[in-house]
């Protein structure tokens, strides 16, 4: 509204009083506007007290004359009018009013205004319009929804109307964020037009690096997905510690780990994360996925990139993120920050647990498979009653990798990748089959050496 | 004294329904009220300043000032039992001299 165009703000249910100290907490000085002539209220809610008898027939010609009194007194381009469906309840005969908003809505166009009309809807998914005048109106509709949808409450925005233009269709999520007021998450209009560089940068661990052949591609979307307890935070550690020994800045969202968790587990694998930090190579953001909506998570991880400008940035996990969502909106989320990162040449590693001990595949793989460029998978193994760890890299877009599944232990210096799993098949599917038969000589032969 | 009527119809410009109401409330006020009246007519379209201090919404409006209690009457006023009640001259019956 302050954009040099003045403005009229029409209230039909709550007083200007309210309005004024509602904005002021969006960061909108609303009096001070007053005060310059750039805005002015049209007082239509409902007078407390007020005693009203109807006898005979009536317009609502005193409500547009207050209008373009105002107008004319701020000199305004725009009317906001909130909520016209509120008059409704004031006067019983609804032909009326229907007639009345009819005019004034033609008289604003005559006055050359651009207004913005609410309306309250029954239903999420019913009638555009309480009364179903309101968007007749109007030359756009703008439909804004709160769905609870699976116990989640989700906004979305839909443009349904828009003379003269094309628009984007369907609806898109949005979030209010007290500093920004609305923020729309437009995901059909990402683009895939990301630069693709060959320049590689260590995965933090040399064997890792060597079966990717040669180390992760500088703006590349890694996702390790792995069941838990198979060393997705430690891959995640060792890459951010890597990024930081090669002079990058790294940027690491946990949403299954406290600050001081990560710090022992880091500290544990030889890694210094508490250094790092204070040399400000590396931030650590913790927070719990319930504490916000996933809109909003996606607005404060943009937000944090931003204003870090890291080189890498890992979230472990993703899929915790799950949790607090619906399907629909968790894929749009993925969508949302693999394309937000990957747009900013960024490296991004992203874990993902799966459901399932041995086996199986979670819905964030299902997602992001496509628009990943590299997917590393880890395994519990279970031989002869034994579990044990593998890897393998499913993917690597632009490079040769190592095909193999093999094995990795973990010990005081991180991960320390092995030989390949011989003699078994099924370990993806979680069915393992020992393949060339039982003889005590073949199990002996397991991992005989190439 | 009796009660001192003080009333004020706003209206938007001349229309039909504002000469009705202006002929109605007239009327009204000579046979009801005699002289115990102060009758103010504010068209809106000079005076819109007027209607956004009031928070008048349609027109015609009539608003009762005095005596209490403040009451609003909306209409082209032709539902005289109505404007009656709402003036408080019906129906009760000690009302009058």
């Amino acid at each position: 509204m302050s954009n040099n165009q003045n403005g009229v703000f029409i209230t039909f249910e709550e007083t200007p009083a309210d309005v004024r100290k509602n904005l002021i907490s969006l960061g909108w000085p609303i009096q001070e506007w007053e005060e310059q002539r750039k805005w002015a209220f049209v007082d239509v809610s409902p007078q407390p007290g007020d005693e009203t008898i109807i006898a005979g027939d009536y317009d609502l010609g005193a409500l547009l004359a207050r209008i373009e009194n105002a107008i004319r007194k701020v000199n305004a381009q725009r009317v906001t009018m909130d909520t016209v469906s509120a008059i409704f309840s004031q006067f019983s005969d609804k032909r009326i009013i229907r007639r009345e908003l009819h005019r004034i809505a033609s008289g604003l166009k005559q006055l050359g205004m651009t207004a913005l009309m609410t309306a309250e809807r029954l239903e999420e998914y019913g009638d555009i319009a309480r009364y179903g005048v309101e968007e007749f109106v109007a030359d756009n509709v703008i439909i804004l929804r709160n769905v609870l949808e699976e116990e989640k409450r989700r906004r979305t925005i839909e443009i349904l109307k828009f003379r003269g233009t094309s628009h984007k269709k369907g609806e898109f999520p949005f979030t209010i964020s007290p500093s920004e007021g609305i923020v729309i998450i437009p995901l059909s209009a990402i683009e895939l037009k990301q630069k693709s560089s060959d320049l590689r940068i260590s995965s933090g661990n040399p064997d890792m690096d060597e079966m990717c052949g040669g180390g992760f591609f500088r703006d590349s979307i890694i996702l390790v997905s792995g069941a838990t307890g198979t060393g997705k935070t430690l891959m995640t550690t060792e890459f951010t510690a890597g990024g930081v020994n090669a002079g990058e800045r790294c940027l690491l969202f946990s949403y299954e780990e406290s600050r001081d968790q990560l710090f022992r587990n880091a500290t544990g694998w030889g890694i210094d994360y508490e250094t790092m930090e204070r040399e400000g190579k590396l931030r650590v953001i913790c927070t719990y996925p319930e504490v916000a909506s996933l809109e909003d998570h996606l607005i404060d991880i943009k937000a944090q990139i931003e204003a870090f400008q890291p080189n890498r940035v890992a979230i472990d996990s993703l899929s915790a993120l799950e949790r607090i969502s619906t399907f629909k909106s968790y894929r749009e989320f993925v969508l949302g920050i693999t394309s937000f990162i990957k747009d900013r040449e960024t490296a991004g590693l992203f874990t993902s647990t799966t459901p399932a001990l041995l086996g199986g595949t979670s819905i964030t793989e299902a997602h992001i498979s496509t628009i990943t460029d590299s997917i590393i998978i880890l395994r519990y193994v279970e031989i002869f009653g034994e579990m044990r760890r593998g890897l393998t890299v499913l993917k690597m877009r632009g490079s040769g990798h190592d095909k193999g599944i093999r094995e990795f232990v973990i010990d005081g210096h991180g991960m320390h990748i092995g030989k390949q799993f011989r003699n078994i098949a099924g370990i993806l599917s979680g069915n393992i089959i020992h393949v060339a038969g039982l003889d005590d000589d073949r199990i002996g032969g397991l991992f005989k050496d190439e | 004294m009796a009660d001192q009527y003080v009333l004020k119809l706003y209206i938007t410009g001349k229309t039909p329904r504002t000469e009705t109401a202006v002929t109605t409330l007239r009327k009204i006020c000579e046979e009801e009220l005699q002289n115990q009246y102060q009758l103010v007519v504010i068209d809106i379209l000079e005076h819109p300043q007027l209607a956004e201090d009031e928070k008048i919404l349609a027109t015609p409006t009539l608003i009762k000032v005095l005596p209490q209690p403040l009451r609003r009457i909306i209409g082209d006023l032709s539902n005289r039992e109505k404007v009656l009640l709402g003036l408080d001259l019906r129906p009760t019956p000690a009302e009058g001299k």
